[in-house]
């Protein structure tokens, strides 16, 4: 007999133990193929698309729109249409009995750890372990480590992987230094020489992008490869909408809007998100840190940075992620690359492809690995 | 970030402005550990052990332990404010306002505005409020209200650790007279809480929650409270935007009027008597500014018009709970369906 899979609900970023099941986009009875957008996913941190992991028959739905569900819970259940009913009932009955809610800290999140390096202190968060190259992670403008939160875990299996804050961001130095991407880069590359492994998958986003060109190159022998995602330094405008309300707005509801313009679809931005943006510009020095670092790489609406030379050259396999929604760097899509580079480009992303279409960014950077 | 509680926040909020700048000190009784304390100086930190370990860091000269007399040494605060210190001066509960009010509305309240600006008061006044632990009806009042009704001062009244840390380092930063009010219930809440120092701004609500249906306004630790029957009401349909004011003087009237003309109906809760309280301030402020948003009259939660009550049993009655907060967004909403089925 072929096998009966269960949909559960998934545990989106560290800390997430219940999700609300938002809706389902498919009917009890449909053929589901494995990728296949079937339920969105709502929690305090995030709004997301699921897209299933299986291929067949959806044939029960356990879950109820509104709903909410610890991590695991039995949603719906997958099956080869020939699966008789009442397998899926055993299953679905079996499953339900020896279901097992996760206790609260049971399975406590990794703590970010800080390393002083060059004199000033950078954080980081590191997950996994293994003998396989590491992974860097770098965010962009004004984020810190922890917008990796669906990507960090997933990559995390046999290998160590860091995400890194760069300074004046997280919680890391706002005594910036150098505020050019080639300096931002020098401090993660010593950072990189205290955490143990050799060599690294370098991905970076947007100006963490740049940052991460900078980082590989920096590496040389001991780069792996390079993953670009929504990179600065390859084309030549940026959103200055965007920048400047970022910087300048204090309130949620006033930076709402310029938080939006990430995604391509907005209410994917949730209300914790807005906070969070709000707590790491609120830290003492983080704003004066913020705003040199915009100044001296994104000047106005022009990008002052140009990568294009370094991945040119590059030793390693480079690859680019772009989303074909992208309102932040609206000229990446028709951004001339080395012939050598691999790109890709997500259908219906924008800025943040890493968030909307995790999956399909993380299978990218894991054929990298 | 890592998690810490209410007390070790206002704890870290201290130490960090006192590291950061020689001027602030600390007033209060038994903050050090008082007369007769057992062990090490500092070993009580005040009553409910904020200070603890501050003593031994900064020493007898910028962590005094007064006598008991609120009037001279909440007095003492004020005076040294106005000749270049940044006292943080610990009221040890709200209720003993009485003894010091002269200090506190006469004097610190005006010297700005007399002294036509030639004199600021840069104090923060710590002071706990707040039912829920049997101190009965001397120990257990919410009197933001009272404060928050002379001008001059400002009014803090944070809701959880993170709001704690960042609006007490605002309050020392701060060149007038701060009131900030402690929820003696709060002091073992935790949450994450930035290791770094920060500032929260004055005057901005906070919306944790956004929602079409009811705005749902809470002071202080009812907060959480609101928060929390938020989530339970969405699971049964209703979608409710939650205020938390932060500051209740400056007050973020802008962020109440714009969520009242998105859900068009406003509950309040506030832990505080009913009468001129803050719930009757917000209340008429959105009725006057944005009356022909509201789709049916405001409703406040809030305690009775009495005491606070010793008995346990009613002491719980007496504040405003989940269930009350429930219920009062569950009427907002079905007073219009009626008006709408009468129509």
């Amino acid at each position: 007999m072929s096998e009966i899979h269960s949909i559960v609900m998934p545990k989106l970023g560290l800390t997430m133990q219940e999700g609300l099941l938002a809706d389902w986009i498919v009917a009890e009875g449909d053929e589901i193929s494995a990728g296949q957008h079937i339920l969105d996913i709502e929690t305090s941190k995030i709004a997301n698309s699921y897209e299933s992991p299986f291929s067949g028959k959806l044939h029960r739905i356990v879950g109820e729109v509104g709903g909410t569900y610890p991590v695991g819970s039995l949603l719906g259940v997958i099956a080869d249409a020939a699966t008789p009913a009442a397998a899926v009932d055993s299953f679905v009955e079996e499953f339900l009995a020896n279901f097992k809610p996760v206790e609260a800290g049971a399975d406590a999140a990794p703590s970010p750890e800080t390393a002083t390096v060059d004199g000033q202190r950078m954080r980081y968060l590191r997950m996994g372990e293994g003998e396989a190259d590491a992974v860097l992670l770098i965010h962009g403008f004004g984020s810190d480590h922890g917008t990796w939160i669906l990507n960090h875990g997933a990559l995390a299996e046999g290998r160590q992987v860091v995400a890194v804050d760069l300074p004046g961001h997280g919680g890391s130095t706002k005594d910036v230094g150098g505020t050019g991407v080639s300096a931002l880069a020098d401090r993660v590359v010593s950072l990189s020489k205290t955490l143990g492994p050799t060599r690294f998958h370098v991905v970076g986003h947007s100006l963490g992008a740049a940052v991460a060109a900078h980082v590989a190159d920096k590496l040389g022998a001991s780069a792996a490869s390079l993953t670009l995602i929504a990179p600065v330094g390859i084309s030549a405008d940026v959103s200055a909408d965007f920048l400047d309300g970022f910087l300048r707005e204090q309130r949620s509801r006033k930076l709402r809007p310029y938080l939006e313009m990430l995604s391509a679809d907005p209410s994917m931005i949730s209300v914790e998100m807005v906070e969070d943006v709000l707590k790491a510009k609120r830290v003492d020095g983080a704003q004066a840190a913020l705003t040199a670092i915009r100044e001296a790489n994104l000047p106005g609406g022009r990008q002052s940075v140009d990568i294009r030379d370094i991945i040119a050259a590059a030793a390693y396999p480079v690859q680019v992620i772009l989303g074909d929604r992208d309102q932040i760097l609206p000229s990446n899509g028709t951004a001339d690359l080395p012939p050598s580079v691999k790109r890709t480009v997500i259908a219906g992303s924008g800025h943040v492809p890493y968030l909307e279409k995790a999956n399909e960014v993380n299978a990218l950077i894991q054929e990298m690995l | 970030m890592s998690k810490k509680s209410f007390r070790q926040a206002i704890n870290e909020a201290l130490r960090q402005e006192m590291e950061r700048d020689p001027t602030v000190i600390l007033m209060g009784e038994d903050i050090s550990g008082g007369t007769g304390a057992p062990g090490e100086q500092d070993a009580w930190g005040g009553p409910m052990g904020v200070t603890k370990g501050l003593f031994t860091q900064f020493g007898e000269s910028r962590v005094l332990d007064t006598h008991l007399a609120e009037i001279s040494f909440i007095g003492a605060a004020a005076g040294a404010a106005t000749t270049g210190l940044r006292p943080v001066a610990e009221l040890m509960f709200n209720d003993f306002l009485g003894t010091c009010l002269d200090q506190v509305m006469n004097q610190a309240a005006k010297f700005r505005y007399m002294f036509g600006g030639k004199a600021q008061t840069p104090l923060v006044i710590r002071t706990m409020y707040g039912a829920g632990v049997r101190a009965a009806a001397q120990h257990s009042q919410s009197l933001y209200s009272m404060v928050t009704h002379i001008p001059g001062l400002k009014v803090v009244v944070p809701s959880n650790p993170y709001e704690a840390k960042g609006l007490l380092i605002q309050s020392i930063r701060d060149n007038d007279p701060v009131i900030f009010f402690e929820h003696k219930v709060l002091y073992d809440m935790e949450g994450e809480v930035p290791d770094e120092p920060y500032a929260i701004p004055f005057g901005q609500a906070n919306v944790t929650r956004e929602g079409d249906d009811v705005t749902i306004v809470a002071i202080g630790r009812m907060v959480n409270f609101a928060n929390a029957a938020a989530d339970a009401l969405k699971r049964q349909g209703i979608s409710c935007t939650v205020v938390d004011p932060r500051t209740t003087s400056p007050l973020d009237v802008e962020t109440l009027i714009e969520t009242v003309e998105e859900t068009g109906r406003l509950v309040v809760v506030d832990e505080a008597n009913p009468r001129c309280s803050m719930a009757t301030d917000i209340i008429s402020t959105v009725a006057s500014r944005a009356f022909d948003a509201l789709k049916t009259a405001p409703l406040a939660v809030t305690a009775p018009h009495t005491p606070v009550p010793f008995s346990p049993a009613l002491e719980d009655l007496f504040i405003p709970s989940q269930m009350k907060i429930e219920e009062a967004v569950r009427a907002v909403m079905a007073r219009e369906s009626n008006r709408a089925a009468a129509e």
